[in-house]
């Protein structure tokens, strides 16, 4: 069985006049299924552009992303969006949670362009919010949520169509540590539970709590390997 | 993802800017109420023409004769005698002739009556009665005899209602009133009304100053009047060789030109009022790039979650077509109200019962239009939408 995410020489240019930004420069690394992987950086080494491209978001313009084993760079925006339903549950720093939406409605968003009903797409949200512990609370509006609360809500609409890919874009970074810690004890246990989770932070202490860093600088890695090994340079908070 | 997921997200954020969405409507509603109330207007145009046509008969014929100049001369005879002739196609024939001469009750001069010379089938042609005393018969004709058939108004206003057995003067003839008619007209009559007027026999008029300027003849059947119309004029072309000397009209046919006239106008003001409609759709449009601009966010967010682009194309679109299709369920109220109180404007300011009657088809039409151009003009603002790439539109503050 394939490997769930390969990079092999990824590169990613942005044009910006006369100028060439190289954001990601012939990355190249493999996640398997069940690896809890953070992939760090200072900003500006490319991680985001990195989490765009595993995210399905963006295409590389070099090199080739695989996905399950399906080559990503290939795929049309409709067959991008498809995957980024299906396959992949995202996490952001900011929650992005849809304001006018109530808790249980934000959790189906996913489901409903899925194609799945009414009924079924209720309860299963309503399911995905008990299993973050904020089922009483579905008829809320997101603002009546305190932060942690609120990222809660955005892994229970990650984890609601029940993805291979579980990406955290600084999930923490809009939290204090004391939430921040819980939301990372609950990416620790799904990853437990057996899912891919893939991390993206600028911050070692977080990073620290997955199984595996990839770190980069200037769009190439230059670290790839288990927690333990010292951090060489980058940002430390 | 159904289309009433949706409407119901459509409607979900109507419900969350009711005043933007409400003004956003509001060129909508103008205009379809705009459009409702003028065909309505037109519509009750309509009805009140053909009405006032049908009183005065849509079967008959108004025949003028110039024959100065011709060779011949078409004498009373003559037209009784084509009529006689083409019976299959007419039936009943009156002259009328101008009568010359102030008319007079008592020492008072009258002005605005008409007074005009008849055989004894005038009423029936008209299909006026006599509500007192008798009207004009054969004999009257024959022996022009100087009697007169008075309407309501001169009856009431001049004779207390006692005008029967009384006397009134044309120029020089003295007048005996031997009949006074109903009541034409649905208000109380009035000077130069249909209920003013006097009626003598023609052969009088015409010994006396008057003239024979036409004839009204009555077509056999309503639905042959174009035919009968051909009869008379073949007739009367037969007579004099030419055409220059006599015209023939219908009255169904002035109806119906008159009828086509009130179709244009109606449709000119209708195509002025659908520019507010258009001018609406054009405000949605603007409403909906701003929401755009504002929901960019959103739409980042509904994108990495799988929305595809035809996903977000049609929840823009829908909201742009429920918020026109609100806008025009609420302008055919308002078009009805409109239309209620116009009515009653028109009776209180005219004095005439013209009833401003919406049509099925305008009202279908209008909320049809609105609708489509919620589609039109919000397929712009939604494309954009549509279009944004995920990327930037997450990163949107």
């Amino acid at each position: 069985m394939c490997a769930l995410i390969e990079f092999r020489n990824v590169c990613k240019y942005y044009y910006m006049g006369d100028n060439t930004v190289v954001a990601a420069d012939h990355v190249s690394f493999t996640i398997e299924r069940g690896e809890f992987v953070a992939i760090v950086g200072q900003s500006g080494s490319g991680k985001s552009t990195c989490m765009n491209i595993i995210g399905c978001l963006d295409v590389p313009t070099e090199g080739t992303y695989l996905l399950n084993g399906a080559d990503v760079g290939t795929l049309g925006k409709n067959e991008l969006a498809e995957i980024r339903n299906e396959q992949i549950g995202f996490i952001f720093q900011q929650y992005n949670l849809l304001p006018k939406l109530n808790l249980a409605e934000n959790v189906e968003v996913p489901l409903m362009y899925a194609g799945v009903g009414k009924a079924e797409r209720r309860a299963r949200a309503r399911k995905a919010l008990a299993d973050v512990g904020l089922d009483d609370k579905w008829r809320n509006r997101p603002n009546q949520l305190s932060g942690g609360q609120q990222q809660r809500v955005s892994i229970a609409r990650a984890l609601v169509g029940d993805p291979s890919l579980i990406l955290a874009d600084e999930p923490t970074g809009a939290l204090d540590s004391k939430t921040g810690k819980e939301v990372l004890a609950i990416l620790r246990s799904l990853n437990e539970a057996g899912r891919t989770v893939v991390l993206i932070t600028h911050d070692n202490s977080i990073a620290a709590q997955a199984q595996r860093i990839i770190r980069l600088a200037d769009g190439k890695v230059i670290y790839d390997g288990p927690v333990d090994e010292p951090p060489k340079g980058g940002g430390s908070q | 993802m159904s289309v009433l997921d949706s409407v119901t997200m459509a409607l979900k954020n109507i419900k969350t800017s009711k005043v933007r969405t409400f003004l956003t409507m509001l060129g909508i509603i103008i205009g379809v109420a705009a459009v409702i109330v003028i065909v309505g207007l037109g519509n009750g145009l309509q009805n009140y023409v053909t009405d006032s046509f049908a009183s005065l008969g849509t079967n008959t014929l108004n025949v003028s004769v110039q024959s100065r100049g011709a060779t011949r001369t078409l004498k009373v005879d003559d037209v009784y005698a084509i009529v006689e002739d083409n019976s299959e196609y007419l039936a009943l024939c009156s002259p009328t002739a101008s009568v010359s001469g102030a008319l007079k009750i008592g020492t008072e001069t009258i002005t605005g009556s008409t007074v005009s010379g008849v055989s004894e089938d005038y009423f029936e042609i008209r299909g006026y009665e006599i509500a007192e005393g008798r009207g004009l018969v054969y004999n009257d004709i024959a022996t022009c005899a100087k009697v007169c058939v008075v309407g309501e108004y001169l009856n009431r206003a001049y004779f207390d209602g006692e005008a029967v057995g009384q006397y009134l003067r044309l120029g020089y003839l003295r007048l005996k009133i031997i009949g006074v008619m109903a009541q034409e007209s649905d208000d109380a009559p009035e000077s130069g009304g249909t209920d003013d007027c006097v009626y003598l026999p023609y052969s009088t008029a015409s010994r006396s100053s008057g003239r024979i300027t036409g004839y009204v003849i009555t077509a056999r059947d309503e639905k042959t009047v174009t035919q009968s119309k051909n009869a008379l004029e073949d007739a009367l072309f037969d007579y004099f060789d030419s055409e220059d000397y006599y015209t023939v009209i219908s009255m169904s046919e002035i109806l119906s030109v008159m009828t086509s006239m009130i179709d244009i106008m109606v449709g000119v003001l209708a195509g002025i009022a659908a520019i507010s409609l258009v001018v609406g759709g054009i405000g949605i449009m603007n409403i909906m790039l701003v929401s755009v601009t504002e929901r960019t966010r959103e739409i980042g967010i509904r994108k990495s979650l799988g929305a595809k682009e035809r996903y977000i194309l049609e929840q823009f679109i829908i909201e742009a077509a429920t918020t026109s299709a609100i806008g025009g369920v609420l302008g055919i109220g308002f078009g009805y109200v409109l239309s209620a109180a116009a009515t009653k404007v028109i009776e209180l300011a005219m004095d005439e019962a013209l009833i401003v009657t919406p049509t099925a088809s305008a009202i279908v039409l209008a909320f049809g239009i609105s609708c489509g151009i919620g589609v039109l003009f919000g397929f712009l603002p939604a494309r954009k939408a549509a279009r944004l790439n995920p990327i930037d539109a997450l990163r949107y503050e």
